[in-house]
Protein backbone atom coordinates (compact mmCIF):
# COMPACT_ATOMS: atom_id res chain seq x y z
CA UNK A 1 0.00 0.00 0.00
CA UNK A 2 2.89 2.31 0.70
CA UNK A 3 3.78 1.98 -2.98
CA UNK A 4 0.75 3.99 -4.08
CA UNK A 5 0.33 6.36 -1.14
CA UNK A 6 1.81 9.75 -1.85
CA UNK A 7 3.89 11.08 1.03
CA UNK A 8 3.54 14.72 2.01
CA UNK A 9 7.27 15.18 2.59
CA UNK A 10 8.31 13.98 -0.83
CA UNK A 11 5.52 15.97 -2.48
CA UNK A 12 6.67 19.09 -0.65
CA UNK A 13 10.36 18.69 -1.48
CA UNK A 14 9.65 17.58 -5.01
CA UNK A 15 7.40 20.59 -5.69
CA UNK A 16 10.01 22.89 -4.20
CA UNK A 17 12.99 21.45 -6.05
CA UNK A 18 11.21 20.88 -9.34
CA UNK A 19 9.75 24.39 -9.24
CA UNK A 20 13.18 25.78 -8.51
CA UNK A 21 14.73 23.66 -11.24
CA UNK A 22 12.09 24.84 -13.71
CA UNK A 23 12.75 28.45 -12.77
CA UNK A 24 16.53 28.18 -12.89
CA UNK A 25 16.62 26.23 -16.13
CA UNK A 26 14.11 28.52 -17.82
CA UNK A 27 16.06 31.60 -16.84
CA UNK A 28 19.61 30.41 -17.25
CA UNK A 29 19.46 27.57 -19.73
CA UNK A 30 16.38 27.29 -21.94
CA UNK A 31 15.91 30.99 -22.72
CA UNK A 32 19.51 31.53 -23.89
CA UNK A 33 19.63 28.14 -25.64
CA UNK A 34 16.38 28.80 -27.47
CA UNK A 35 17.39 32.29 -28.50
CA UNK A 36 20.81 31.08 -29.67
CA UNK A 37 19.22 28.25 -31.64
CA UNK A 38 16.80 30.67 -33.20
CA UNK A 39 19.57 33.09 -34.00
CA UNK A 40 21.63 30.36 -35.58
CA UNK A 41 18.71 29.03 -37.57
CA UNK A 42 17.98 32.55 -38.74
CA UNK A 43 21.56 33.09 -39.78
CA UNK A 44 21.60 29.74 -41.59
CA UNK A 45 18.41 30.63 -43.36
CA UNK A 46 19.78 34.01 -44.31
CA UNK A 47 22.98 32.42 -45.52
CA UNK A 48 20.98 29.98 -47.64
CA UNK A 49 18.89 32.81 -48.96
CA UNK A 50 21.99 34.77 -49.83
CA UNK A 51 23.50 31.72 -51.47
CA UNK A 52 20.34 31.44 -53.56
CA UNK A 53 20.58 35.07 -54.46
CA UNK A 54 24.23 34.70 -55.33
CA UNK A 55 23.39 31.67 -57.45
CA UNK A 56 20.73 33.67 -59.28
CA UNK A 57 23.15 36.51 -59.82
CA UNK A 58 25.71 34.05 -61.02
CA UNK A 59 23.17 32.65 -63.45
CA UNK A 60 22.36 36.13 -64.69
CA UNK A 61 26.03 36.86 -65.01
CA UNK A 62 26.54 33.66 -66.88
CA UNK A 63 23.66 34.47 -69.20
CA UNK A 64 25.19 37.88 -69.71
CA UNK A 65 28.54 36.29 -70.37
CA UNK A 66 27.02 33.96 -72.92
CA UNK A 67 25.37 36.94 -74.56
CA UNK A 68 28.62 38.81 -74.59
CA UNK A 69 30.38 35.79 -75.97
CA UNK A 70 27.79 35.45 -78.70
CA UNK A 71 28.11 39.10 -79.53
CA UNK A 72 31.84 38.78 -79.64
CA UNK A 73 31.55 35.76 -81.87
CA UNK A 74 29.24 37.62 -84.22
CA UNK A 75 31.59 40.54 -84.25
CA UNK A 76 34.51 38.26 -84.90
CA UNK A 77 32.62 36.60 -87.73
CA UNK A 78 31.76 39.98 -89.20
CA UNK A 79 35.34 41.12 -88.87
CA UNK A 80 36.58 37.92 -90.42
CA UNK A 81 34.09 38.29 -93.23
CA UNK A 82 35.18 41.85 -93.82
CA UNK A 83 38.78 40.82 -93.68
CA UNK A 84 38.15 38.07 -96.13
CA UNK A 85 36.39 40.48 -98.45
CA UNK A 86 39.18 42.98 -98.08
CA UNK A 87 41.72 40.30 -98.69
CA UNK A 88 39.91 39.13 -101.78
CA UNK A 89 39.59 42.66 -102.95
CA UNK A 90 43.24 43.29 -102.29
CA UNK A 91 44.20 40.15 -104.10
CA UNK A 92 41.94 41.07 -106.95
CA UNK A 93 43.36 44.54 -107.09
CA UNK A 94 46.86 43.19 -106.86
CA UNK A 95 46.15 40.74 -109.53
CA UNK A 96 44.67 43.43 -111.72
CA UNK A 97 47.56 45.69 -111.00
CA UNK A 98 49.98 42.90 -111.70
CA UNK A 99 48.18 42.13 -114.93
CA UNK A 100 48.34 45.74 -115.93
CA UNK A 101 51.97 45.95 -115.02
CA UNK A 102 52.63 42.78 -116.93
CA UNK A 103 50.90 44.10 -119.94
CA UNK A 104 52.70 47.36 -119.58
CA UNK A 105 56.00 45.57 -119.22
CA UNK A 106 55.32 43.36 -122.17
CA UNK A 107 54.25 46.32 -124.16
CA UNK A 108 57.35 48.26 -123.26
CA UNK A 109 59.46 45.19 -123.90
CA UNK A 110 57.88 44.74 -127.22
CA UNK A 111 58.45 48.35 -127.95
CA UNK A 112 62.03 48.05 -126.83
CA UNK A 113 62.44 44.98 -128.94
CA UNK A 114 60.89 46.76 -131.83
CA UNK A 115 63.16 49.75 -131.31
CA UNK A 116 66.16 47.47 -130.99
CA UNK A 117 65.09 45.63 -134.08
CA UNK A 118 64.64 48.88 -135.90
CA UNK A 119 67.97 50.15 -134.77
CA UNK A 120 69.54 46.83 -135.62
CA UNK A 121 67.96 46.93 -139.03
CA UNK A 122 69.16 50.49 -139.46
CA UNK A 123 72.59 49.48 -138.35
CA UNK A 124 72.48 46.52 -140.68
CA UNK A 125 71.42 48.74 -143.45
CA UNK A 126 74.22 51.09 -142.64
CA UNK A 127 76.62 48.17 -142.41
CA UNK A 128 75.33 46.81 -145.68
CA UNK A 129 75.70 50.23 -147.14
CA UNK A 130 79.22 50.51 -145.77
CA UNK A 131 80.02 47.01 -147.00
CA UNK A 132 78.53 47.77 -150.35
CA UNK A 133 80.61 50.89 -150.50
CA UNK A 134 83.62 48.86 -149.39
CA UNK A 135 82.88 46.22 -152.04
CA UNK A 136 82.45 48.88 -154.53
CA UNK A 137 85.64 50.47 -153.39
CA UNK A 138 87.53 47.15 -153.59
CA UNK A 139 86.02 46.50 -156.95
CA UNK A 140 87.07 49.83 -158.15
CA UNK A 141 90.47 49.43 -156.44
CA UNK A 142 91.07 46.13 -158.22
CA UNK A 143 92.24 46.75 -161.48
CA UNK A 144 89.66 45.62 -163.68
CA UNK A 145 91.76 43.71 -166.17
CA UNK A 146 89.37 41.45 -167.68
CA UNK A 147 85.79 40.84 -167.81
CA UNK A 148 86.30 37.34 -166.41
CA UNK A 149 88.27 38.60 -163.53
CA UNK A 150 85.64 41.14 -162.89
CA UNK A 151 83.05 38.47 -162.92
CA UNK A 152 85.09 36.26 -160.59
CA UNK A 153 85.73 39.15 -158.29
CA UNK A 154 82.11 40.17 -158.25
CA UNK A 155 81.18 36.55 -157.61
CA UNK A 156 83.72 36.31 -154.84
CA UNK A 157 82.53 39.53 -153.24
CA UNK A 158 79.00 38.46 -153.49
CA UNK A 159 79.91 35.22 -151.72
CA UNK A 160 81.72 37.14 -149.06
CA UNK A 161 78.64 39.21 -148.46
CA UNK A 162 76.64 36.04 -148.16
CA UNK A 163 79.02 34.69 -145.57
CA UNK A 164 78.65 37.89 -143.63
CA UNK B 1 -6.77 -3.43 0.42
CA UNK B 2 -4.43 -4.93 -2.13
CA UNK B 3 -7.31 -6.19 -4.21
CA UNK B 4 -8.72 -2.71 -4.56
CA UNK B 5 -5.28 -1.40 -5.41
CA UNK B 6 -4.93 -3.98 -8.08
CA UNK B 7 -8.33 -3.15 -9.51
CA UNK B 8 -7.60 0.56 -9.41
CA UNK B 9 -4.33 -0.01 -11.21
CA UNK B 10 -5.80 -2.27 -13.82
CA UNK B 11 -8.34 0.40 -14.70
CA UNK B 12 -5.81 3.13 -15.08
CA UNK B 13 -2.47 1.95 -16.25
CA UNK B 14 -1.91 1.41 -19.93
CA UNK B 15 -1.75 -2.00 -21.41
CA UNK B 16 1.88 -2.96 -20.98
CA UNK B 17 2.26 -1.55 -17.51
CA UNK B 18 -1.00 -3.13 -16.51
CA UNK B 19 0.26 -6.53 -17.45
CA UNK B 20 3.54 -6.19 -15.62
CA UNK B 21 2.23 -4.41 -12.59
CA UNK B 22 -0.62 -6.88 -12.32
CA UNK B 23 1.67 -9.88 -12.37
CA UNK B 24 4.11 -8.34 -9.96
CA UNK B 25 1.59 -7.16 -7.43
CA UNK B 26 0.02 -10.57 -7.36
CA UNK B 27 3.48 -12.03 -6.72
CA UNK B 28 3.84 -9.66 -3.83
CA UNK B 29 0.46 -10.70 -2.51
CA UNK B 30 1.26 -14.37 -2.79
CA UNK B 31 4.77 -13.89 -1.48
CA UNK B 32 3.79 -12.68 1.93
CA UNK B 33 1.96 -15.64 3.46
CA UNK B 34 4.76 -17.89 2.26
CA UNK B 35 7.24 -15.68 4.01
CA UNK B 36 5.31 -15.82 7.27
CA UNK B 37 5.21 -19.57 7.12
CA UNK B 38 8.94 -19.63 6.61
CA UNK B 39 9.37 -17.43 9.63
CA UNK B 40 7.33 -19.81 11.71
CA UNK B 41 8.87 -23.03 10.46
CA UNK B 42 12.54 -22.23 10.42
CA UNK B 43 14.84 -20.38 12.78
CA UNK B 44 17.22 -19.23 10.09
CA UNK B 45 16.57 -16.02 8.18
CA UNK B 46 14.44 -17.00 5.22
CA UNK B 47 14.50 -14.94 2.07
CA UNK B 48 11.29 -12.96 1.56
CA UNK B 49 11.12 -11.93 -2.08
CA UNK B 50 8.01 -9.75 -1.86
CA UNK B 51 9.29 -7.81 1.10
CA UNK B 52 12.71 -7.35 -0.46
CA UNK B 53 11.23 -6.08 -3.71
CA UNK B 54 8.89 -3.61 -2.04
CA UNK B 55 11.68 -2.41 0.25
CA UNK B 56 13.82 -1.69 -2.80
CA UNK B 57 11.08 0.10 -4.69
CA UNK B 58 9.69 2.38 -1.99
CA UNK B 59 11.26 5.42 -0.36
CA UNK B 60 13.49 5.10 2.74
CA UNK B 61 14.80 7.25 5.56
CA UNK B 62 18.35 6.07 5.07
CA UNK B 63 20.30 5.26 1.98
CA UNK B 64 21.10 1.58 2.21
CA UNK B 65 24.22 0.62 0.30
CA UNK B 66 25.20 -2.91 1.30
CA UNK B 67 25.17 -5.51 4.03
CA UNK B 68 28.52 -6.92 5.05
CA UNK B 69 28.04 -9.85 7.42
CA UNK B 70 25.44 -8.43 9.79
CA UNK B 71 26.40 -4.77 9.46
CA UNK B 72 24.29 -2.54 7.25
CA UNK B 73 26.28 0.09 5.41
CA UNK B 74 23.96 3.05 5.05
CA UNK B 75 24.09 6.78 4.55
CA UNK B 76 22.03 8.35 7.35
CA UNK B 77 19.65 11.03 6.14
CA UNK B 78 18.12 13.94 8.05
CA UNK B 79 14.72 13.42 9.66
CA UNK B 80 12.50 16.49 9.74
CA UNK B 81 9.17 16.15 11.51
CA UNK B 82 6.30 18.47 12.30
CA UNK B 83 4.39 17.18 15.28
CA UNK B 84 2.01 18.96 17.66
CA UNK B 85 3.07 22.33 16.34
CA UNK B 86 6.73 21.62 16.89
CA UNK B 87 9.55 21.01 14.46
CA UNK B 88 11.94 18.14 15.12
CA UNK B 89 15.07 17.49 13.12
CA UNK B 90 17.80 14.95 13.71
CA UNK B 91 19.78 12.31 11.89
CA UNK B 92 18.13 9.05 10.98
CA UNK B 93 21.13 7.22 12.42
CA UNK B 94 19.57 7.84 15.84
CA UNK B 95 16.93 5.24 15.01
CA UNK B 96 19.60 2.55 14.53
CA UNK B 97 17.72 1.09 11.55
CA UNK B 98 14.46 1.07 13.47
CA UNK B 99 15.78 -0.62 16.57
CA UNK B 100 15.62 2.42 18.86
CA UNK B 101 13.22 5.23 19.58
CA UNK B 102 14.57 8.77 19.62
CA UNK B 103 12.92 11.87 21.14
CA UNK B 104 9.62 10.07 21.22
CA UNK B 105 9.77 8.88 17.61
CA UNK B 106 10.39 5.50 16.16
CA UNK B 107 11.03 4.31 12.61
CA UNK B 108 8.77 1.29 12.18
CA UNK B 109 10.34 -1.71 10.49
CA UNK B 110 7.21 -3.83 10.39
CA UNK B 111 3.50 -3.70 10.96
CA UNK B 112 0.95 -1.41 9.36
CA UNK B 113 3.21 1.65 9.76
CA UNK B 114 6.21 -0.07 8.19
CA UNK B 115 8.74 2.44 6.88
CA UNK B 116 7.05 5.37 8.58
CA UNK B 117 8.19 7.50 11.47
CA UNK B 118 5.62 7.36 14.27
CA UNK B 119 5.20 9.06 17.60
CA UNK B 120 5.41 6.62 20.49
CA UNK B 121 3.89 7.25 23.87
CA UNK B 122 4.60 5.29 27.00
CA UNK B 123 1.40 3.47 27.82
CA UNK B 124 0.02 2.92 31.31
CA UNK B 125 1.54 -0.55 31.56
CA UNK B 126 5.02 0.73 30.59
CA UNK B 127 4.80 -0.59 27.06
CA UNK B 128 5.21 1.65 24.01
CA UNK B 129 2.00 2.63 22.32
CA UNK B 130 1.88 4.16 18.83
CA UNK B 131 0.19 7.54 18.67
CA UNK B 132 -2.48 7.25 15.97
CA UNK B 133 -1.80 10.87 14.95
CA UNK B 134 1.21 10.52 12.67
CA UNK B 135 3.77 13.33 12.56
CA UNK B 136 4.04 15.22 9.26
CA UNK B 137 7.18 13.80 7.76
CA UNK B 138 9.27 16.34 5.82
CA UNK B 139 12.43 14.24 6.06
CA UNK B 140 15.09 14.37 3.43
CA UNK B 141 14.48 10.79 2.37
CA UNK B 142 16.38 8.77 -0.20
CA UNK B 143 14.11 9.99 -2.98
CA UNK B 144 14.22 13.62 -1.83
CA UNK B 145 18.01 13.54 -1.77
CA UNK B 146 18.00 11.88 -5.17
CA UNK B 147 15.68 14.58 -6.55
CA UNK B 148 18.02 17.23 -5.14
CA UNK B 149 21.05 15.59 -6.68
CA UNK B 150 19.51 15.02 -10.07
CA UNK B 151 18.04 18.53 -10.14
CA UNK B 152 21.44 19.95 -9.36
CA UNK B 153 23.00 17.75 -12.01
CA UNK B 154 20.48 18.84 -14.65
CA UNK B 155 20.84 22.50 -13.66
CA UNK B 156 24.63 22.38 -13.87
CA UNK B 157 24.58 20.38 -17.10
CA UNK B 158 22.24 22.71 -18.96
CA UNK B 159 23.76 25.90 -17.61
CA UNK B 160 27.09 24.64 -18.96
CA UNK B 161 25.41 23.87 -22.26
CA UNK B 162 23.84 27.34 -22.32
CA UNK B 163 27.32 28.81 -21.74
CA UNK B 164 28.59 26.70 -24.63
CA UNK B 165 25.88 28.17 -26.80
CA UNK B 166 26.97 31.67 -25.87
CA UNK B 167 30.58 30.79 -26.63
CA UNK B 168 29.93 29.17 -29.99
CA UNK B 169 27.40 31.84 -30.93
CA UNK B 170 26.39 31.48 -34.56
CA UNK B 171 28.63 28.47 -35.10
CA UNK B 172 28.18 24.71 -35.15
CA UNK B 173 27.61 23.05 -31.74
CA UNK B 174 30.59 21.48 -29.99
CA UNK B 175 31.12 18.72 -27.42
CA UNK B 176 28.36 18.08 -24.90
CA UNK B 177 26.26 20.74 -26.58
CA UNK B 178 26.04 18.68 -29.76
CA UNK B 179 25.01 15.62 -27.71
CA UNK B 180 21.94 17.37 -26.32
CA UNK B 181 21.08 19.64 -29.20
CA UNK B 182 19.24 16.96 -31.21
CA UNK B 183 17.08 16.18 -28.15
CA UNK B 184 16.39 19.84 -27.46
CA UNK B 185 15.48 20.47 -31.09
CA UNK B 186 13.40 17.29 -31.17
CA UNK B 187 11.39 18.45 -28.16
CA UNK B 188 11.00 21.93 -29.55
CA UNK B 189 10.07 20.94 -33.10
CA UNK B 190 8.46 17.52 -32.90
CA UNK B 191 6.79 17.78 -29.51
CA UNK B 192 6.14 21.45 -28.74
CA UNK B 193 5.70 22.91 -32.21
CA UNK B 194 3.85 19.88 -33.56
CA UNK B 195 1.37 19.51 -30.67
CA UNK B 196 0.89 23.08 -29.48
CA UNK B 197 1.33 24.99 -32.68
CA UNK B 198 1.28 28.75 -32.57
CA UNK B 199 1.97 29.39 -28.85
CA UNK B 200 4.62 26.72 -28.48
CA UNK B 201 7.38 29.03 -27.27
CA UNK B 202 5.67 29.68 -23.93
CA UNK B 203 5.68 25.97 -23.06
CA UNK B 204 9.03 24.76 -24.40
CA UNK B 205 11.00 25.52 -21.21
CA UNK B 206 8.60 23.42 -19.14
CA UNK B 207 8.53 20.59 -21.68
CA UNK B 208 12.32 20.53 -21.88
CA UNK B 209 12.58 20.52 -18.09
CA UNK B 210 10.18 17.62 -17.55
CA UNK B 211 11.69 15.64 -20.38
CA UNK B 212 15.23 15.85 -19.07
CA UNK B 213 14.12 15.52 -15.44
CA UNK B 214 12.18 12.33 -16.12
CA UNK B 215 14.75 10.92 -18.52
CA UNK B 216 17.71 11.49 -16.20
CA UNK B 217 15.89 10.19 -13.13
CA UNK B 218 14.71 7.13 -15.06
CA UNK B 219 18.31 6.41 -16.01
CA UNK B 220 19.65 7.12 -12.51
CA UNK B 221 17.01 4.75 -11.15
CA UNK B 222 18.50 1.97 -13.26
CA UNK B 223 21.93 2.32 -11.68
CA UNK B 224 21.84 -0.12 -8.78
CA UNK B 225 24.20 1.70 -6.35
CA UNK B 226 24.69 4.97 -4.58
CA UNK B 227 24.43 7.99 -6.86
CA UNK B 228 21.54 6.25 -8.60
CA UNK B 229 19.34 3.52 -7.28
CA UNK B 230 16.55 5.64 -5.83
CA UNK B 231 13.29 4.83 -7.55
CA UNK B 232 12.42 8.50 -8.08
CA UNK B 233 10.22 8.40 -11.17
CA UNK B 234 8.69 5.17 -9.90
CA UNK B 235 7.41 6.98 -6.84
CA UNK B 236 3.81 8.11 -6.96
CA UNK B 237 4.53 11.37 -5.09
CA UNK B 238 7.09 12.45 -7.67
CA UNK B 239 4.92 11.58 -10.65
CA UNK B 240 1.97 13.23 -8.90
CA UNK B 241 3.89 16.49 -8.58
CA UNK B 242 4.95 16.33 -12.23
CA UNK B 243 1.38 15.63 -13.31
CA UNK B 244 0.12 18.46 -11.07
CA UNK B 245 2.51 20.87 -12.77
CA UNK B 246 1.12 19.83 -16.16
CA UNK B 247 -2.42 20.10 -14.80
CA UNK B 248 -1.78 23.55 -13.32
CA UNK B 249 -0.19 24.87 -16.51
CA UNK B 250 -3.01 23.42 -18.64
CA UNK B 251 -5.67 24.94 -16.41
CA UNK B 252 -3.99 28.35 -16.17
CA UNK B 253 -3.34 28.64 -19.89
CA UNK B 254 -6.77 27.30 -20.93
CA UNK B 255 -8.45 29.84 -23.18
CA UNK B 256 -12.13 30.63 -23.73
CA UNK B 257 -12.53 27.99 -26.41
CA UNK B 258 -11.08 25.34 -24.07
CA UNK B 259 -13.54 26.06 -21.27
CA UNK B 260 -16.38 26.38 -23.74
CA UNK B 261 -15.46 22.99 -25.12
CA UNK B 262 -15.69 21.55 -21.60
CA UNK B 263 -18.91 23.15 -20.40
CA UNK B 264 -20.76 23.61 -23.65
CA UNK B 265 -19.12 21.43 -26.25
CA UNK B 266 -20.05 22.54 -29.74
CA UNK B 267 -21.50 19.93 -32.06
CA UNK B 268 -23.05 17.88 -29.25
CA UNK B 269 -26.86 17.42 -29.21
CA UNK B 270 -28.58 19.64 -26.63
CA UNK B 271 -30.20 16.75 -24.78
CA UNK B 272 -26.78 15.57 -23.70
CA UNK B 273 -26.27 18.90 -21.94
CA UNK B 274 -29.54 20.31 -20.73
CA UNK B 275 -31.67 18.35 -18.29
CA UNK B 276 -28.72 16.27 -17.11
CA UNK B 277 -25.35 17.85 -17.95
CA UNK B 278 -23.89 14.56 -19.08
CA UNK B 279 -21.25 15.85 -21.50
CA UNK B 280 -19.99 18.65 -19.25
CA UNK B 281 -19.55 16.10 -16.45
CA UNK B 282 -17.69 13.71 -18.72
CA UNK B 283 -15.48 16.54 -19.99
CA UNK B 284 -14.84 17.84 -16.49
CA UNK B 285 -13.87 14.38 -15.28
CA UNK B 286 -11.58 14.19 -18.30
CA UNK B 287 -9.78 17.31 -17.15
CA UNK B 288 -8.77 15.49 -13.97
CA UNK B 289 -8.19 12.02 -15.41
CA UNK B 290 -5.62 13.35 -17.89
CA UNK B 291 -3.03 14.32 -15.26
CA UNK B 292 -4.04 11.32 -13.16
CA UNK B 293 -3.22 8.99 -16.04
CA UNK B 294 0.07 10.82 -16.59
CA UNK B 295 0.93 10.21 -12.95
CA UNK B 296 0.00 6.54 -12.94
CA UNK B 297 1.56 5.73 -16.30
CA UNK B 298 5.02 6.94 -15.40
CA UNK B 299 4.87 5.49 -11.89
CA UNK B 300 3.62 2.09 -13.03
CA UNK B 301 6.00 1.74 -15.96
CA UNK B 302 9.11 2.54 -13.99
CA UNK B 303 8.09 0.61 -10.90
CA UNK B 304 7.08 -2.41 -12.95
CA UNK B 305 10.50 -2.49 -14.60
CA UNK B 306 12.23 -2.32 -11.23
CA UNK B 307 9.99 -5.02 -9.79
CA UNK B 308 10.71 -7.37 -12.68
CA UNK B 309 14.48 -6.97 -12.40
CA UNK B 310 14.28 -7.46 -8.64
CA UNK B 311 12.03 -10.46 -9.24
CA UNK B 312 14.67 -12.10 -11.40
CA UNK B 313 17.27 -11.40 -8.73
CA UNK B 314 14.97 -12.86 -6.06
CA UNK B 315 14.65 -16.08 -8.05
CA UNK B 316 18.36 -16.73 -7.48
CA UNK B 317 17.92 -16.55 -3.70
CA UNK B 318 14.63 -18.42 -3.63
CA UNK B 319 16.22 -21.31 -5.50
CA UNK B 320 19.45 -20.88 -3.55
CA UNK B 321 17.52 -21.40 -0.33
CA UNK B 322 16.29 -24.73 -1.64
CA UNK B 323 19.68 -25.89 -2.81
CA UNK B 324 22.79 -23.74 -3.40
CA UNK B 325 23.49 -25.42 -6.74
CA UNK B 326 20.02 -24.70 -8.06
CA UNK B 327 20.69 -21.13 -7.06
CA UNK B 328 23.87 -21.00 -9.14
CA UNK B 329 22.05 -22.60 -12.06
CA UNK B 330 19.17 -20.18 -11.89
CA UNK B 331 21.53 -17.22 -11.50
CA UNK B 332 22.70 -17.62 -15.09
CA UNK B 333 19.15 -17.44 -16.42
CA UNK B 334 18.25 -14.64 -14.00
CA UNK B 335 21.22 -12.52 -14.97
CA UNK B 336 20.49 -12.96 -18.66
CA UNK B 337 16.86 -11.94 -18.14
CA UNK B 338 17.88 -9.07 -15.88
CA UNK B 339 20.27 -7.78 -18.54
CA UNK B 340 17.51 -8.02 -21.10
CA UNK B 341 15.14 -6.16 -18.78
CA UNK B 342 17.82 -3.59 -18.02
CA UNK B 343 18.22 -2.85 -21.72
CA UNK B 344 14.47 -2.73 -22.11
CA UNK B 345 14.29 -0.31 -19.19
CA UNK B 346 16.83 1.96 -20.84
CA UNK B 347 14.44 2.14 -23.76
CA UNK B 348 11.45 2.59 -21.45
CA UNK B 349 13.32 5.40 -19.66
CA UNK B 350 13.44 7.34 -22.90
CA UNK B 351 9.98 6.35 -24.09
CA UNK B 352 8.26 7.28 -20.83
CA UNK B 353 10.04 10.63 -20.70
CA UNK B 354 8.93 11.20 -24.29
CA UNK B 355 5.35 10.10 -23.65
CA UNK B 356 4.98 12.28 -20.55
CA UNK B 357 6.36 15.28 -22.43
CA UNK B 358 4.32 14.61 -25.54
CA UNK B 359 1.05 14.19 -23.62
CA UNK B 360 1.74 17.33 -21.61
CA UNK B 361 2.34 19.17 -24.87
CA UNK B 362 -0.89 17.77 -26.33
CA UNK B 363 -2.84 18.95 -23.26
CA UNK B 364 -1.29 22.41 -23.59
CA UNK B 365 -2.17 22.34 -27.24
CA UNK B 366 -5.80 21.53 -26.38
CA UNK B 367 -5.89 24.34 -23.83
CA UNK B 368 -4.55 26.97 -26.20
CA UNK B 369 -6.11 25.82 -29.46
CA UNK B 370 -8.06 28.51 -31.27
CA UNK B 371 -11.46 27.37 -32.47
CA UNK B 372 -12.54 29.11 -35.57
CA UNK B 373 -16.22 29.59 -36.28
Amino acid sequence: MELVTPGIGLIFWMTLSFGLLLFVLTKFAWKPIMSMLKEREKSIEEALHEADKARDEMKQLQAHNVELLNQAKEERDAILKDARQIREKLIEEAREKAGREYNRLIESAQEAIKNEKMSAITELKNEIATLSIEVAERLIRERLTSAEKQDVLVQKLINEIKIN
Amino acid sequence: MKRTLKQALSQLVPYRALLLAGIMISTVVQGEPALQQNHLSSEQEAFAAGEMIVDHVVDAHEWHIAVVGHTHITIPLPIILWHNGQLYSFSSSNFHHGNDAYRGFRLMSEGPYKGKVVNVINGSDGKEVINPILPLDFSITKNVLSVFMSSLLIAILFIIIAKNYKRTRGHAPKGIQSLFEPLIIFIRDDIAKASIGHHYERFTPYLLTIFFFIFLNNLLGLIPFFPGGANVTGNISVTAVLALFTFAITTISGNKAYWKHIFNAPGVPWWLKLPVPLMPIVELVGVFTKPFVLMVRLFANITAGHIIILGFMSLIFIFGNMNPFTGYGVSVVSVVFAIFMGLLECLVALIQAYVFTLLSAIYFGMATEEHHG
